[in-house]
């Protein structure tokens, strides 16, 4: 096909492109990701048994504003990414800020605790299956978001995929969250991080080679 | 003197190709196949520069590229450059396919001689060595008929669904998935 007949072929009919086709593409993606954690973690794992007690106190929605807020600079970073020639650029701060701020929260919290005390802190009593569980909730999620990324385009691969990843984990640490017994901030500070870690180095890992368009 | 006229240069190409282009956006064929047209042009000047040894593949890139931008049209936003998108489109294209050739080279070409040294000729009517028709026809039929109809015989949309059978959101859905298809299977020829 000569290269004149394959512009011919593509002006040809062309309907009116959907400019909104990004923002419906998330969307989908992030509600597919949202729908699933949830019912993993509510119908598999369970709801905390005092969970309408608990989400009458501010630290319950201090402790979802982590994952929410990291939603949201994910999302941001996320859409720009999956533009050609859009550096991520300020975006950075969306991801960076809500870790930042929490580990400030994690600090103060320690140093207000009497030092043999401040291990179980840290550890709570569900240490060793919580980032496990962020990292199952988040698969399905992950596999929509890498979807929709896929069909955009991205040209940092590995960037796009860590982000999607990231992404895909605070749906999932969200939903998590309803499950959760632990209500020390130390305790999100390491072990919630490290779950939304998982899914970002698995995102990171897989981007190079399932983003590519 | 010679900086300010280059971006002149460079904003006239700007305005060029933004008015074509966001025209072609809200449906306008023929400024939508202007915009391909000199795109293709100035894609064709980039890519002599940096793939002369490598001449016969020039016209397969420039149409790679070509296919990318119609495919990847909603990840604009007006308030980017267009020439920003598009070359950030070319570079991603062009690492990709000298990548996929470092790795066929490794195993296939000896050093490159003088023997394709006349053989360099572009014009708009340059054939590209990999056949875009040919891969077309192995796509499956629901994103092959909508494609042959619609963009290639210039059958509506309706036409086309009274023709083949299928609806006529199917019929759209076919050209838009297909188009991508056709890239991917670009892609897994190399």
């Amino acid at each position: 096909m000569k290269t004149d007949d394959l512009i011919q072929m593509l002006a040809r009919n062309d309907a009116p492109v959907d400019l909104n086709a990004l923002k419906k593409r998330f969307a989908m993606a992030m509600l597919i990701g949202a729908l699933a954690a949830t019912l993993l973690a509510t119908m598999w794992l369970g709801v905390r048994p005092d969970i309408a007690s608990v989400a009458k106190t501010p630290l319950f929605w201090w402790k979802a504003a982590l994952p929410a807020s990291l939603i949201l600079g994910a999302l941001w970073m996320v859409t720009r990414l999956a533009r050609p020639g859009v550096p991520a650029g300020i975006s950075w701060l969306g991801v960076v800020l809500p870790i930042a701020a929490v580990w400030v929260g994690a600090v103060y919290a320690l140093a207000q605790t009497a030092p043999d005390a401040r291990l179980s802190l840290i550890l709570g009593q569900t240490w060793r299956v919580c980032p496990l569980l962020i990292a199952l909730l988040s698969a399905p999620g992950l596999i929509a978001i890498f979807a929709a990324i896929k069909g955009l385009a991205p040209t940092n691969l590995r960037l796009a995929g860590a982000t999607g990843g990231l992404l895909s984990g605070g749906i999932a640490t969200l939903a998590y969250c309803v499950h959760c017994p632990e209500m020390g901030v130390p305790f999100w500070a390491c072990w919630y991080v490290l779950g939304m870690l998982i899914p970002t180095a698995l995102g990171a890992l897989a981007g190079p080679r399932f983003l590519r368009w | 003197m010679e900086r300010s006229s280059q971006e002149s240069a460079l904003d006239r190409k700007e305005q060029m190709l933004r008015t074509f282009f966001v025209a072609g956006l809200a449906g306008d064929a023929s400024a939508y196949r202007k915009f391909l047209s000199a795109l293709g042009d100035h894609l064709r000047g980039f890519l002599n520069r940096r793939l002369s040894r490598h001449a016969s593949d020039i016209e397969d890139v420039v149409q790679e590229v070509l296919l990318a931008v119609h495919n990847a049209r909603a990840t604009y936003r007006s308030e980017q450059p267009v020439t920003v998108w598009v070359q950030a489109i070319a570079r991603y294209k062009l690492v990709d396919y000298l990548r996929a050739r470092s790795r066929h080279e490794a195993f296939n070409d000896s050093i490159d001689g003088m023997e394709d040294f006349f053989e360099v000729e572009n014009s708009h009517e340059a054939e590209a060595s990999r056949d875009l028709a040919k891969l077309l026809e192995t796509l499956p039929d629901k994103q092959r008929l909508p494609i042959v109809h619609v963009k290639l015989e210039g059958h509506s949309v309706s036409e086309t669904a009274h023709m083949t059978g299928l609806s006529e959101s199917a019929v759209k859905i076919g050209v838009h998935r297909g188009l991508k298809a056709l890239a991917a299977k670009i892609r897994g020829s190399r």
